[in-house]
This record gives structure tokens, C-alpha cells and sequence, in this order.
């Protein structure tokens, strides 16, 4: 049975949540969530190269090659990712300073190319559309709720560009910030934590 | 064969589109992106090189034609006296291009500083470059020269271990600054009077 636009969108944001379903794209998930203003900050730029590449390869399906689809896809990508590169380092310039490498990395990133390859480019504008605004919102919400959690853990506060911000340490005065959180092996801790969380509260 | 034509005019066009649509972008967006660069990257290196100066630097810069490009001189008053200036030089690092400010007193031809701007160096190898200031910080003080090189290639710099090719691209950087400064200092001398005033 074909799936409405509504449940196209809708799938990302749980059955297909992309690190912790579908454990994809691990490499920002588990690199930029310092914090969760990176975690958010890199799920913006990667649903922008999401929805751009999503509609793109699917208006264009019918003209690329089956053989060279796979270097046409990563044409268009790179391109989209580019250009958020660019408007980064045009707008937001701290961001993209803390994001640094990890930008051009979302050329390589699984999930743009995966969903290039399974769903825009056998699926219409719209559907292909409504699945990488999903699918790049659940990422950025991951990103965000794992960043938030080490962040809190690791320095004892969040703060969202300065908007909203988060003491731990006021509700407990007695808690100690751990900055383990927020190094590498921290994050693969709290990924694993996290994983287990969403399995235990399955479909 | 009509498999093979449409798979080369396909991937060409692509190609082209998609470089023609970055240059635009690149080109629209390079007044932001300098501007930008000037207030969170070059700013802070050149308050740090002509820490103690009476004035702005950013704001008293001094532009002078070297063949076709223009560069940018951030000028810093000393006791009244408009005597230092920092500018950017580039060198090829391990990931592309590493930008440094060196600042050089022009009264006693002595580097007063240098530090790393912009740069995509490896995070806790090259980039040390940026953060770490033992690299950076051996330049202070030492006389303009023709050119200065890490000890491994027999100069007296003492290079970030690890990050061999980062530490020569800011010895390039810095000597390439040194032969700008060199042949350029006549009219920065001119320049800088208005700036003393």
C-alpha cells in the first residue's frame, strides 16, 4: 500500500529516526554533539542538503543513467553541501567555526546518500520531499536530544544560542558536572544509553 | 553507445550546473563571508599581535596595491606613534591553506608577533597551530629575515610535534610575510603617516 505524504514525513520522525532506528550517520552523530547548539546547528545544515538533494535527484530521476547514478547523486550532494558551507561561513560564523570539518563531511554522510539512493530516485517530487524533511528533522532532533544530554551531564548546563539556557546545577547544587560526557568515548556511552532507551520503548 | 553518450552528456551537464551554481554562490556571498571573517578570526589575531595599541587596528587599516591584488595593513599606534602593522600571509598547510597575521614593528624591522587566522587543519594535530601558542609565539621578537624554517629543515623554529607540514606552512606564511613587508615597506611608510595623523 503507497504511503501519503503525511506518513512520508511522519516515518522519519520515529520508525526511521535516523541514528537511533536506523543507526545511520553515526560519524556527526557521535562527533558534533558537544553541545546541543552544534547537534541542532548540524541537523539544520543536513536537513537543508537533504531536502535540496531529495528533490533534485527526484525531479531528475528519469534523466539519470542507472549506472552512473550513484556519481550524479554525489554531484548534486556535494553541491548542496557547498552551498550551506558557504552560507555558514556567510551567517552563522561561530557555528561554522565549532562545526568546522564535519560540514563537508555531510557529502559521505550515509543517510543523504541513502536516502538518494532508496527513496528519491524511485519516488515522485513530493513524497521525496516530505521524506527528507522527515528524515532530517528526526536527525536533527536526535542530534539535538543527544547533545543536550551531554552537554548537561558534562558541563552542568545547555544553552541554545543564548536564547535558552538550562542550569542543572541550580535544581542540584550537589551534582558534579562529568566533562567525560562530553569527550569521544562519552558520546559512544551516551548513543549506546540512548539506543537502548528507544528499543525498550520499541514501535 | 546511446547508453554511453547520454551517461557522458548527463554527468557533464550536472557537472556544469553544479559548478556554475557554486561560483554564484561563492561569488554572492564573499563580501559576508570576509566581513565575517574579519570580526570573529582576523579580529582577535590582530588585537592579540598589537595587544596595547592606543587605536582600532581594524578600523585604521591602510589598503596599498601589490601588482593586482590589494592588500589590507591593520595599523597600531604605540606611545602615539603609528609604528606597528599586522597583515595576513598564506601558507599551504596539510589541509589546504593556513592563514597567518604577522605583525611587524617598522621602526626596528622586529617581528612583534604572529598568530594563525584562518585554517582546516587535522583537530588535535595541526590545528594545535591555532590554539597552542608555542608555535607561534617563537616569532615574536626575532629581526625580519629572508626566510625562517622549522629546525628540521635546519631554521630555528621548533615545530608542533605531529605536525610537521603545519608548522612549515606558518614558516612560509611568516617568511612570505617578511618579503612583502621587505619590499613593500617604502610605501607603507607613506601610507602610515596618514594614519598618524
Amino acid at each position: 500500500m503507497p504511503k501519503t505524504i503525511v506518513q512520508e514525513f511522519t516515518k522519519g520522525l520515529w520508525q526511521e529516526l535516523p541514528p537511533f532506528r536506523l543507526v545511520l550517520g553515526l560519524c556527526p552523530v557521535l562527533g558534533v554533539t558537544t553541545s546541543m547548539e552544534n547537534g541542532l546547528g548540524m541537523g539544520i545544515a543536513t536537513t537543508f542538503v537533504l531536502v535540496g538533494s531529495n528533490l533534485l535527484i527526484s525531479m531528475l530521476r528519469s534523466v539519470i543513467p542507472q549506472k552512473v547514478r550513484i556519481a550524479c547523486f554525489i554531484i548534486i550532494i556535494a553541491a548542496f553541501v557547498t552551498i550551506v558551507e558557504l552560507l555558514m561561513q556567510a551567517y552563522t560564523y561561530p557555528l561554522y567555526l565549532k562545526l568546522g570539518v564535519f560540514i563537508p563531511l555531510i557529502v559521505v554522510n550515509c543517510i543523504v546518500l541513502g536516502r538518494a539512493e532508496a527513496f528519491a530516485y524511485k519516488n515522485k517530487i513530493s513524497s521525496s520531499m516530505a521524506d527528507g524533511l522527515g528524515i532530517g528533522i528526526g536527525f536533527t532532533m536526535s542530534l539535538g536530544a543527544l547533545g543536550a544530554v551531554r552537554e548537561l551531564l558534562g558541563h552542568g548546563s545547555v544553552t541554545v544560542w543564548g536564547d535558552f539556557s538550562y542550569n542543572l546545577l541550580s535544581a542540584f547544587p550537589s551534582f558534579q558536572p562529568f566533562s567525560f560526557m562530553v569527550q569521544a568515548p562519552g558520546a559512544f556511552i551516551c548513543l549506546g544509553l540512548m539506543l537502548c532507551l528507544i528499543n525498550a520503548i520499541g514501535d | 553507445m546511446n547508453d554511453m553518450v547520454k551517461m557522458v552528456v548527463v554527468l557533464t551537464v550536472l557537472s556544469s550546473v553544479a559548478g556554475g551554481v557554486l561560483a554564484a554562490v561563492n561569488k554572492g556571498t564573499a563580501s559576508q563571508i570576509e566581513a565575517q571573517q574579519l570580526k570573529f578570526v582576523k579580529g582577535p589575531a590582530i588585537n592579540a599581535i598589537l595587544d596595547g595599541a592606543s587605536n582600532d587596528p581594524i578600523k585604521d587599516r591602510i589598503q596599498i596595491a601589490d601588482g593586482a591584488v590589494e592588500r589590507s595593513f591593520f595599523v597600531g599606534k604605540f606611545d602615539g606613534k603609528a609604528n606597528t602593522i599586522a597583515f595576513e600571509e598564506f601558507g599551504k598547510g596539510f589541509g589546504g591553506d593556513i592563514g597567518v597575521m604577522v605583525g611587524v614593528n617598522i621602526d626596528s624591522d622586529k617581528l612583534v608577533g604572529a598568530a594563525v587566522t584562518v585554517h582546516t587543519e587535522t583537530p588535535g594535530l595541526g590545528a594545535k597551530a591555532k590554539d597552542d601558542p608555542s608555535l607561534v609565539s617563537q616569532f615574536k621578537g626575532l629581526p625580519v629575515t629572508d626566510s625562517l624554517t622549522v629546525t628540521k629543515d635546519g631554521g630555528q623554529i621548533n615545530a608542533i610535534s605531529g605536525a610537521t607540514i603545519t608548522s612549515r606552512a606558518v614558516c612560509v606564511a611568516v617568511t612570505k610575510a617578511m618579503n612583502t613587508y621587505q619590499k613593500m615597506k617604502p610605501q607603507i611608510q607613506e601610507e602610515i603617516q596618514k594614519v598618524g595623523k
